[in-house]
């Protein structure tokens, strides 16, 4: 059973998503921030270059660099001499810094990014979907999905603590819808300085670049050593996957608050129908589950909160006794015509006992909204599933015929 | 002294990169941290499990070294650990002049301080000659091969110290691994100047060049003795040092009959027309500088 949130109403403020980020990255105390503006991220590095203006991050460095490329490259140089380092970015942005991410983790450097999530070009669109970090799903880095501004704030601090870890030191980007929660005033309770220290201690990295006693980082390796490295690389990431939950309940000690380790479910116990998604749809997806529960639908959720390291034996666990499993993705892989999460789902399920029907749907692209009724749409296909068996196994949904 | 890049590395013989890299580090000291974008000083000095380098080195990636650099230099002085301690990036002409371009403009612009030294040997070395910005008028490169109808190379040297002076550096000198304690003290004067600075030293490189590996210095010499790579220092955007040629001055054909990749021109019909072309960047250079 999850833990009950304790949050103290007395605490509560209304800020915007990016603020929320941008003071629980202040409070994780940072060495070097780097960043480049671009909607919808900027609000975030706005709000830390106005802390920096005020003197309120000590200890801090914050370059205003030429690019996405240099904002993650500085962070390159700037971890391997022993700083802890924060960026944000987007769409354009992230696709940007693609080669640099392997980079990252390659060298394993525990950075921190706040993705604001974005749909990528052609064409232009500045709103939400999750293409742009699902692009990225294969270069390394931790990737979790937050459902509300609280959870994106506190998922920053949790994000530095996973990260950092001597087992793990793979770094992490730390997803909030874009504009959806970037852009939302909500109440929340700001992390807090001193509970903050408590939680998330110094980052004290064993490998530095020091002239005391010299290292060579992102050596040559040629084929008698690469395969060692990726295989390392892949070990901490399925570490990562019992500390993404241990600092779940760690921070759960310290401030009260829990959203799940690498899933969280709502309404599964007795579920023949699981919804599965990331994010700010989440919020949504509630509300319809409650709404059908009244009319005896019996309907959960399945909210992934970690996509990478992807969460194989608890999304086995949660999906167990579902007659039938539909996954909502923001993405597409194409030329597959599925969206990451419907494909990675199924294919954790294969080679298992678990044989139950799953559809997926391709929804909320470039910033569509997904309304009530169309996921209550969806919940009926599913329902016919159960009955029928599968006809169509992925889909967009929604679609402007007029346009096609 | 005490050499900061170990003997046996992989460079070849004759290798301009391993001078250039000695020389960069007997000016700055072993209190640095170099930033070493791709090419063959990375390779040749760093093969897993081995690294060459007595002092704390990193690649990361071709075109970030000096936003690599930058991140050091924001880090040591957030944590506290700037002290005296110099951040010099090493990088060849392809990954200075071209792909690192916007990298080493913005570094620059933002005022970090640090080094950046440009190991120029004209061309893509380690992947097997190919042109870069860098690549002198008429030189044969695999990409840009003379041929029945070419040349080769169709345009001159980008000139990058000029596009670093005019990123307001507070020094920007040209040296030449051919004169090392030309290199050695500009380096040492580089890295003691608070704010970003750049050298840019030429490097003949035997194997691309194609000269004998007991050339490298000769042919190094020869470039400056020509008028074709002038030595001289940038000190807040005014010329306050050159090296001057006097009457020794060389004719640009003495360095080219030395190198395979100008070999064509002395073969080619029209090939004394180029050679004049050659001659004519010398000649301004002598004039402009005043060597």
């Amino acid at each position: 059973m999850a833990p009950e949130n304790k949050i103290d109403k007395e605490k509560m403020v209304v800020v915007e998503g990016s603020y929320a980020v941008a003071h629980a990255t202040k409070v994780c105390r940072p060495n070097v921030i780097s960043a480049y503006p671009i909607t919808p991220q900027t609000h975030i590095v706005e709000d830390l270059s106005q802390f920096m203006a005020d003197g309120e991050i000590p200890n801090c460095e914050y370059i205003n660099v030429e690019s996405e490329f240099s904002a993650l490259s500085a962070l390159v140089g700037a971890s391997a001499a022993g700083a802890r380092c924060y960026s944000a970015t987007t769409s354009q942005g992230l696709e940007l810094m693609h080669e640099v991410l392997f980079n990252i983790s390659g060298m394993r450097l525990p950075v921190v990014m706040t993705i604001a999530n974005r749909a990528v070009s052609a064409p232009i669109s500045i709103w939400n979907d999750h293409q742009d970090a699902i692009s990225q799903r294969d270069t390394g880095w931790l990737q979790l999905y937050a459902e509300n501004t609280q959870e994106i704030s506190d998922m920053t601090a949790q994000a530095f603590k996973i990260s950092e870890d001597k087992d793990i030191l793979m770094p992490s980007m730390v997803c909030m819808d874009g504009f959806i929660l970037s852009h939302v005033y909500e109440p929340i309770v700001l992390l807090e300085q001193d509970l903050t220290d408590e939680f998330l201690p110094a980052f004290e990295p064993e490998h530095v670049l020091d002239p005391k006693n010299p290292m060579s980082f992102g050596a040559f390796a040629d084929p008698n050593y690469y395969t060692e490295f990726r295989y390392l690389q892949e070990q901490a990431m399925q570490k990562s996957l019992k500390k993404i939950e241990d600092v779940a309940n760690e921070f759960y000690d310290v401030y009260g608050r829990y959203y799940g380790g690498l899933i969280d479910e709502y309404r599964t116990d007795d579920a023949d129908i699981i919804i599965m998604a990331m994010g700010s749809i989440i919020g949504t997806i509630k509300d319809v589950i409650d709404k059908l529960r009244d009319r005896n639908v019996k309907v959960g959720l399945l909210k992934v909160r970690s996509f990478r390291p992807f969460p194989v034996e608890a999304i086995k666990g949660a999906l167990k006794d579902a007659k039938v499993v539909v996954v909502l993705d923001k993405n597409i892989s194409l030329g597959l015509n599925e969206g990451a999460l419907f494909t990675e789902t199924k294919s954790s399920l294969y080679n298992t006992k678990l044989d139950m029907p799953i559809i997926g749907y391709m929804v909320g692209h470039g910033g569509r909204d997904i309304k009530v009724d169309l996921i209550e749409k969806i919940v009926d296909d599913a329902k016919e599933v159960i009955k029928t068996g599968i006809t169509i196994e992925s889909q967009f949904t929604d679609l402007k015929e007029e346009l096609l | 002294m005490k050499s900061l890049l170990a003997p046996g590395h992989r460079g070849c013989a004759g290798c301009c990169d391993a001078m250039a890299a000695k020389f960069t580090l007997m000016g700055a000291g072993e209190d640095c941290i170099v930033i070493n974008p791709t090419g063959c000083l990375e390779v040749m000095t760093t093969p897993f499990p081995e690294t060459a380098w007595d002092v704390p080195w990193i690649h990361s990636l071709f075109e970030n070294a000096a936003a690599v650099g930058s991140g050091i230099e924001a880090a040591l002085k957030a944590l506290g650990k700037k002290g005296n301690t110099k951040v010099v990036v090493m990088g060849g002409d392809g990954a200075t002049l071209d792909i690192g371009m916007r990298s080493i403009s913005g570094a620059f612009e933002r005022g970090h301080d640090l080094t950046y030294v440009c190991i120029d040997n004209e061309a893509y070395m380690n992947t097997g000659v190919q042109r870069s910005g860098a690549t002198p008028f008429s030189a044969s490169t695999t990409t840009s091969p003379a041929g029945k109808v070419s040349f080769g190379n169709d345009r001159p040297k980008k000139n990058m110290p000029a596009i670093m002076v005019a990123h307001g550096a507070p020094y920007v000198a040209t040296t030449s691994i051919g004169y090392p304690k030309d290199m050695i003290n500009k380096v040492k004067k580089a890295v003691d100047i608070e704010g970003p600075t750049y050298i840019h030293a030429h490097a003949p490189c035997t194997t691309g060049w194609g000269f004998d590996t007991s050339k490298t210095v000769e042919v190094a010499k020869m470039a400056v003795q020509t008028g074709l790579w002038p030595l001289y220092e940038v000190e807040e955007g005014e010329v306050t040092k050159v090296r001057k040629i006097g009457k020794n001055v060389k004719p640009v054909e003495d360095y080219l009959k030395m190198q395979r990749r100008f070999s064509h021109l002395f073969k080619m019909e029209g090939g004394l027309e180029e050679i004049a072309k050659i001659q004519a960047l010398a000649d301004k250079n002598i004039e402009v500088y005043g060597l």
